[in-house]
């Protein structure tokens, strides 16, 4: 098995809430990511799953180190980065690169595909200048465009293809991890499947590391080797993503995957669905012990006692629920 | 006779850069009662259909070319403002893509849901009050007394759409136009949605156009299905027939495309190349550049709508000729 190449080890990042207008004083913190372990291999897919609000983004923040972290260590090649030096920080971010949701506004407008992916280049010193052209050419190439269109800019081109103007530029420092927060939620699905095939072809290709964040389980699902439920800032269940979302064991799991609706009038129709009531809870007050024991028709009293650990589910598997064993 | 006839309907837009033709010869049917599912991919044209029947369309640069669209023996394209009036927003309404947007930030929830009824009935503002609160109680909104008086802010993105299919349900409309209603939501509030629309059109019996880009919402929810590709219907089938047996090339890629019905991780189907640019001509069938099976024959004229087995109906020629079969 190849070692772990991302580590995170009890990572949490709360925003305060200051009240006061002269005299500012901290009345309570956005509880964000609120103690999150994971581990991500070299060459693996991890997908990272959860509603709007569940701290997925702060996540991918946190890990590139875009956001200040509260507590725990990002640990990135033996590397922990909260404590790494200026220097030591810009040679840990050519390993690590994120790509954005929103391809229209990841792009800077008034640069040229050419310019956009030069730049890393040249920052980073990966190659001499006059070796530039063959190396955009060859990246552009990489990610499905033609080099011709290296003197356009963003505006010229359709969604898909900018969001491979992103890849591309994340990859230009040969990362071996790359951060895709919600990549493919903007596309249109005849496009997000180009987007999914280009993704998964460079981690197999190239042996590349991926945190691949969305909403949408099945995108998920097809992409990843495993997948992680986030709920209200904690990891709610992790396993591989076959056997997490074919076979959900933590309540919220079940009725995550039992809201999306499948495409299939016949399978639809017949389907039992978990609809849960209400929304998720407030990050900045949230409720004692399982944060989703209000929401979660298997609730008892013990519930609200104390946060539920990630605890071994099935080979591999883990989910943070005290009445696992009980569920039916 | 159908609730709402809908006649070789174009929308054009005239703009600077040339006529968009939004919609571009588009005939549907709906009757008393049923859900007709309208599927594309952006820019298909589906919304603009939705704001053509509405009245919504900006004018200029928008402009109603040609067709009617008939409800329940008024042309709404024709009629004097007056007639459109007593129709639109009572016995047909429509709602929104984005919750957070459609309502005015500036009025409180109870005035904007009571709007309709004091335009349209001839009732004093206590009772529209009255009803008000018995339909945000029927859309599931705990406490409403209260937060009847709350500002759109003061609510959660499931809860302002609810806020809206109480106001537009307030009337009992026998139309409901929902463009995209749970979008910007996510997977288990859209659950909740879905779960509502269902229970009140069952209760109010009206007919209810569902306009979406997810295949899965429309298998679930739809009795019938039309597939729009750059201003025109390409396919149009029942439910569960559409599933099953596609037979136009672009709805066929479309599912293809979709990860949740491949096998994990196997390199999805993808359509080539982008959706054609609407403001320029199209000469015969719109998907024939992206088709795999075209010929010179398919960008020679437009290609019918008609009928290929009863509640079928397709625009392919090739597949009228029967010269494409496709293996079950």
């Amino acid at each position: 098995m190849s070692e772990n190449i991302l580590e995170l080890r009890d990572v949490r990042t709360y925003f305060p809430i200051h009240k006061g207008f002269l005299v500012k004083r901290q009345t309570g913190a956005v509880r964000a990511v609120d103690g999150v372990t994971l581990s991500v291999r070299q060459g693996e897919v991890l997908g990272l799953v959860g509603e709007s609000g569940c701290g997925k983004s702060t996540l991918a923040r946190t890990i590139l180190q875009l956001v200040p972290t509260t507590g725990g260590a990002v640990i990135l090649n033996g590397r922990n980065l909260g404590e790494a030096s200026r220097e030591q920080m810009l040679a840990s971010r050519r390993d690590l690169q994120m790509v954005f949701q929103d391809p229209y506004a990841s792009l800077n407008p008034r640069m040229t595909v050419h310019a956009m992916l030069a730049e890393p280049l040249l920052t980073h010193g990966i190659c001499a200048k006059k070796d530039v052209q063959s190396h955009v050419d060859e990246l552009m190439r990489i990610v499905g465009l033609a080099p011709r269109f290296a003197r356009k800019y963003p505006h010229e081109f359709s969604g898909g293809q900018r969001q491979r103007i992103a890849i591309a530029r994340a990859l230009a420092l040969r990362p071996k991890i790359i951060i895709a927060d919600e990549p493919v939620s903007a596309l249109d699905v005849s496009i997000q499947a180009q987007i999914l095939n280009l993704l998964s072809q460079l981690c197999r290709e190239m042996g590349l590391a991926l945190v691949f964040i969305a909403h949408d389980l099945s995108v998920v699902r097809h992409i990843s080797d495993r997948v992680a439920v986030m709920y209200l800032g904690k990891i709610v269940e992790l396993g591989p993503a076959l056997d997490v979302i074919d076979r959900p064991r933590h309540p919220y799991t079940r009725a995550l995957v039992s809201a999306i609706p499948v495409p299939d009038p016949g399978v639809e129709r017949g389907r039992q669905r978990i609809v849960l009531a209400g929304d998720p809870p407030s990050p900045i007050n949230p409720p004692p012990g399982c944060a989703f024991h209000p929401r979660c028709q298997y609730a008892v009293a013990k519930c609200r006692e104390g946060v539920p650990p990630l605890v071994p589910a099935a080979p591999s598997r883990e989910a943070a629920c005290i009445r696992l064993a009980e569920l039916p | 006779m159908p609730l709402l006839t809908v006649t070789d309907l174009r929308t054009h837009f005239h703009t600077r850069n040339g006529v968009y033709r939004a919609v571009d010869g588009v005939s549907f049917a709906v009757e008393r009662g049923e859900t007709l599912g309208m599927v594309g991919e952006s820019g298909s044209g589906k919304s603009v259909i939705c704001y053509s029947i509405m009245g919504l369309v900006p004018q200029p640069p928008g402009r109603i070319e040609s067709g009617s669209a008939v409800f329940d023996g008024v042309d709404l394209l024709r009629c004097s403002p007056r007639e459109a009036r007593s129709v639109r927003g009572k016995r047909m309404s429509m709602i929104f893509q984005d919750p957070m947007t459609s309502l005015n930030p500036y009025l409180r929830i109870s005035e904007q849901v009571i709007e309709p009824l004091l335009i349209h009935e001839n009732i004093s503002k206590k009772e529209a009050l009255g009803r008000a609160l018995g339909m945000m109680e029927a859309v599931g909104i705990n406490d409403a007394a209260r937060r009847i008086h709350f500002y759109p802010h003061e609510f959660s993105g499931g809860m302002r759409q609810r806020v809206m299919i109480a106001m537009a349900l307030i009337t009992r409309p026998e139309l409901l136009i929902a463009d995209e209603p749970t979008t910007a939501l996510d997977v288990t509030i859209q659950a909740q949605i879905l779960d509502l629309i269902r229970k009140l059109q069952r209760e109010l019996g009206m007919a209810v156009i569902f306009v979406t880009h997810d295949l899965g919402v429309v298998a679930g929810l739809c009795d019938r299905v039309q597939v729009m590709y750059a201003g025109r219907i390409v396919e149009e089938a029942g439910a569960a027939e559409l599933y099953h047996s596609p037979l136009h090339p672009y709805t066929r890629g479309l599912q293809r495309s979709i990860p949740a019905l491949q096998p994990k991780g196997c390199d999805l189907f993808t359509i080539p190349g982008l959706p054609p640019d609407v403001s320029k001509p199209i000469p015969g069938c719109a998907f024939a550049p992206r088709c795999g099976f075209a010929t010179d024959a398919c960008t020679a004229s437009v290609p019918e709508l008609a009928e290929a087995s009863p509640g079928h109906s397709h625009a392919c020629i090739r597949m009228r000729a029967g010269e494409i079969t496709w293996d079950a």
